[in-house]
């Protein structure tokens, strides 16, 4: 029987597949890639050959320009790819627009790359399947008992009653550009608000990407003000739901707001501590990973012969493995971000 | 509880000083007694349920997890009451809300062997916020952003007084506080409690930045310090105390208001005066001198003090001031008339438990900083400078005293092993251990010699941060195992205040309070100190 590490083993450069001589979501330039989904740890320009889904394709594009790639391998969800005998095709993995597992087969032997995923339902991307396997490689970033995510629309109602508290106040909502802001507009839009919502303008092109995949927004705007005028512009945001990313909230660009309200949206908002460190008036625990509870419900769910995991906290999802009988093993890839930011 | 959970949890994430208080005034109007005063009480860490320890709550929440999947959550967020309000394997639907005062009675009325039941009774029943206050309370140690200081200003603002009439009385004073929030609510006089032995609050001096740091507005100039206007004495390595003995009373205080005299009966048994005194708690030699903190800290934080430690580390107090003689309350008078007090009172003693500290003579700016930097023995941590006219006054005041610190020794060292920090600072690697190089047969091998914490700003963190995950060559744990050879290594300025030959260290020796100063990126890992080049200041301060 064929060993794993011959089929995927770790490397640093990521996860490499000899048989087939692919990496999955390196983190340098090589000459063949399977990526899981657009975020920029995970999905790097450069490679000579990106396999992925159409979408995520569609987002590499979108923030590296055309030429990320001289060859571009759209590949639906479920669709088989033959590399030298090796079996590669995609599964959903709830994570973000276009998310994707990495399934790998050799000689009988699967192989499944989680990627990063969650369970629950979100409006903006297609949910997590569960791919029975042997080995099952699983991301860890909130890979401890403490987290618990919950409910999304209960934290977006958090951030509806502040408005309505607080409707002077400019609400300055930190979001992730890909993925959580389109979810977290998505969420707002299901309790009924109709407003604009202001966007900064790195948020802009995935917006419009998203909507061309068919997600909803509604009405956005660019989060700007008019040259000249900017005192009287300035009172058109009390009480308006403004989007950034986290870094945009640390410079210049915050100022301009009339006594704005820092919301951040992330499931390291759980800890009192990190969100008194990231200076969060309202934390919102809103997260596009799994969280303890969906983790190892999964790995009982695909229920593998053996467990890798990755990037996060490893040595707790391995400790539970062991304890409830799963052989486990730590990955250390370096070169993924632990941050959720 | 409701009501004493949304307090904390919005404290919390508030950072403005005036936010917080008005917080703090808004819940003191809207609760009641007596379950306000049970909340101020928390908050200026004056409750104490003894019943209810952080031993007893982890071995409870070990009943219901693993233990090793506990201690990485609890390494990971920082803080116990999070943690097991995070992990506590809680009913669905619980929002059980008792009134903080039926908790607290509840707590003091039960059995110590009945209380992990009922604690476990609560914790199922409660949310996880509301899990988080209770364990907060319980255990005492809120650690949420606010000093008993803050909380007393927002009673002043509260009751419309002055906090100097609050801290006044506050040691006299027992939760549930209900004379106190009677006066602030104009329902009652100010409380006149007996404060026979009651702590007084202590005056602290700035540190003395030099004229030549134009760039500091508190910068000052050397000029100023002359005979006529100054008192010059040794700041002693030892901890700052307060002796108060009035009406039979006999307490020793650490200068936050602990109560240390059950750990040190030898200093309270030589307190035959009636006075409170300001000092520096030392352990004494052999030959009279002063032992060095190693050996102070030695007797610290023990609840029993065996013959043997009493015998070994004498503990006795170096007098720096007087703040009250028999009835008579001396803190307004001057720095002058009270040192003269104080000289007097032990002018007769012959106890080796008491004595004063000796003035330094200031002939010129020049030869105090010379004396600073080389003092006459090496537990003295530099010159504490003292207006002749001061008076004593409680807090920080700028301006009547400075403390001028003996520059830190510098070496360069190479950073070897990083470990995720806890709580804020959980996501990045914030703990460094850090070596020298030392002689062997065939070359050099690297050697730890200590181990720092602070002294980096959350930038200098995150630049840290990227070089160890770029450079981990092992893991142990949440330990990383860093690259450290000749060739290839990170090199940093490491400040530390002193020198101890240590046989616990593999090293052999052991620095006091390092941190560090700079990151030395342009500097080649095989020009980082010695053992040797470091063991020279063994010597120079010891």
């Amino acid at each position: 029987m064929i060993r794993p590490d011959q089929i995927l083993k770790p490397t640093p450069a990521g996860l490499y597949c000899p048989a087939g001589d692919f990496y999955i979501d390196p983190v340098r330039a090589v000459d063949r890639a399977v990526i899981t989904h657009g975020h920029s740890d995970h999905a790097r320009a450069g490679h000579g050959a990106v396999l992925a889904t159409p979408e995520t394709i569609n987002i590499m594009a979108s923030r590296y320009g055309e030429t990320f790639t001289p060859t571009r391998q759209p590949a639906e969800l479920g669709e088989v790819n033959d590399k030298n005998g090796v079996k590669v095709w995609l599964a959903p993995a709830g994570h973000v627009l276009g998310s994707a597992q990495a399934v790998v087969e050799y000689k009988g032997l699967r192989m499944v790359c989680t990627g990063d995923y969650k369970r629950r339902q979100d409006p903006t991307c297609a949910r997590f399947e569960p791919v029975p396997c042997h080995v099952f490689i699983s991301e860890a970033t909130f890979a401890l008992p403490v987290f618990h995510h919950p409910d999304d629309r209960g934290e977006i109602a958090r951030l509806m009653d502040s408005l309505n508290v607080f409707p002077d106040r400019a609400h300055l909502v930190g979001a992730y550009a890909l993925g959580k802001a389109q979810r977290v507009i998505s969420l707002i839009r299901e309790t009924g608000y109709s407003e604009p919502i202001y966007i900064h303008g790195a948020l802009k092109a995935l917006c419009d990407l998203y909507e061309d995949h068919g997600v909803k927004l509604g009405p956005l705007e660019p989060a700007t003000l008019e040259k000249g005028r900017a005192k009287e512009e300035q009172a058109k945001f009390a009480g308006k739901i403004i989007l950034g990313p986290p870094s945009a909230f640390r410079d210049k660009w915050s100022k301009r707001f009339p006594d704005p309200l820092d919301v951040f949206c992330s499931g390291w908002m759980r800890i009192r501590q990190r969100a008194k460190q990231s200076g969060v008036e309202l934390p919102l625990i809103i997260s596009d990973h799994a969280d303890w509870g969906e983790l190892t419900q999964t790995v009982k769910d695909v229920n593998p012969e053996e467990l890798w995991v990755t990037h996060g906290r490893e040595d707790a999802l391995c400790r539970w493995a062991e304890l409830e009988g799963y052989k486990a093993r730590p990955l250390r890839l370096v070169g993924y971000d632990d941050e959720e930011s | 509880m409701q009501a004493f959970s949304q307090l904390l949890d919005s404290l919390i994430l508030t950072p403005g000083r005036n936010a917080k208080i008005t917080l703090l005034c808004d819940y003191f109007a809207r609760t009641p007694d007596p379950a306000r005063g049970w909340a101020l009480a928390a908050i200026t860490g004056e409750l104490e349920l003894k019943s209810v320890r952080p031993s007893m709550i982890r071995a409870l929440i070990e009943e219901r997890m693993d233990a090793e999947l506990f201690a990485l959550s609890y390494d990971y967020v920082g803080d116990l009451a999070e943690t097991v309000s995070l992990v506590w394997p809680g009913t669905h639907g619980a929002n059980y809300s008792p009134p903080l005062n039926e908790i607290i009675d509840t707590l003091l009325d039960t059995p110590k062997d009945k209380i992990p039941t009922l604690v476990s009774h609560w914790m199922d029943r409660l949310t996880p916020t509301a899990r988080w206050a209770f364990l907060k309370l319980a255990t005492g140690g809120l650690r949420i952003g606010v000093s008993a200081r803050l909380a007393k200003q927002a009673l002043a603002k509260f009751g419309s007084v002055d906090v100097t009439g609050i801290e006044e009385i506050w040691h006299g004073l027992e939760p549930p506080y209900l004379d106190l929030f009677a006066w602030l609510e104009g329902n009652a006089d100010k409380p006149a409690p007996d404060m026979s032995g009651a702590f007084r609050p202590v005056m602290l001096a700035h540190p003395l930045i030099a004229k030549k740091d134009r760039d500091n507005p508190d910068a000052v100039d050397p000029e100023m310090i002359t005979a006529e206007a100054f008192a010059a004495e040794w700041k002693w390595d030892g901890i700052r105390v307060q002796a108060v003995s009035e009406n039979g009373e006999r307490r020793l205080y650490t200068r936050t208001g602990d109560d240390i005299s059950h750990t040190f009966p030898d200093v309270v048994e030589a307190m035959d005066f009636d006075a409170v005194l300001d000092g520096e708690l030392l352990v004494r030699r052999k030959d009279g001198g002063v032992a060095p903190f190693n050996d102070l800290q030695k007797r610290l934080n023990r609840k029993t003090v065996s013959k043997k430690l009493l015998t070994d580390s004498p503990a006795f107090i170096r007098a720096y001031d007087i703040l009250q003689s028999g009835e008579t309350d001396l803190r307004a008078l001057s720095f002058k008339e009270r040192r003269l007090k104080l000289e007097t009172l032990f002018a007769a003693s012959d106890t080796h438990r008491f004595d004063v500290s000796p003035l330094i003579p200031i002939e010129s700016a020049q030869a105090l900083e010379a004396l600073r930097n080389a003092p006459p023995e090496p537990e003295i941590e530099g010159v504490m400078l003292k207006r002749w006219e001061s008076v004593y006054e409680a807090g920080r005041p700028k301006g009547p005293w400075f403390k001028w610190k003996r520059d830190p020794f510098l070496i360069d060292a190479v950073i070897m092993y990083a470990q995720r920090g806890h709580g804020r600072r959980s996501g990045k690697f914030s703990d460094f251990t850090f070596g020298v190089w030392k002689e062997v047969d065939d070359g050099f091998e690297i050697t730890p010699v200590g181990k720092a914490y602070f002294g980096f700003t959350d930038e200098k963190l995150a630049e840290l941060d990227k070089f160890v995950r770029a450079n981990t060559i092992d893991r142990f744990g949440p330990v990383s195992m860093v690259k450290a050879t000749r060739e290839e290594g990170l090199v940093v300025e490491v400040a530390f205040e002193g020198l101890q030959a240590s046989p616990r260290h593999k090293s052999g020796v052991a620095m006091r309070f390092p941190r560090f100063n700079r990151i030395r990126w342009d500097k080649p890992a095989a020009e980082a100190e010695t053992l040797d080049g470091l063991k020279v200041f063994l010597s120079e301060s010891a």
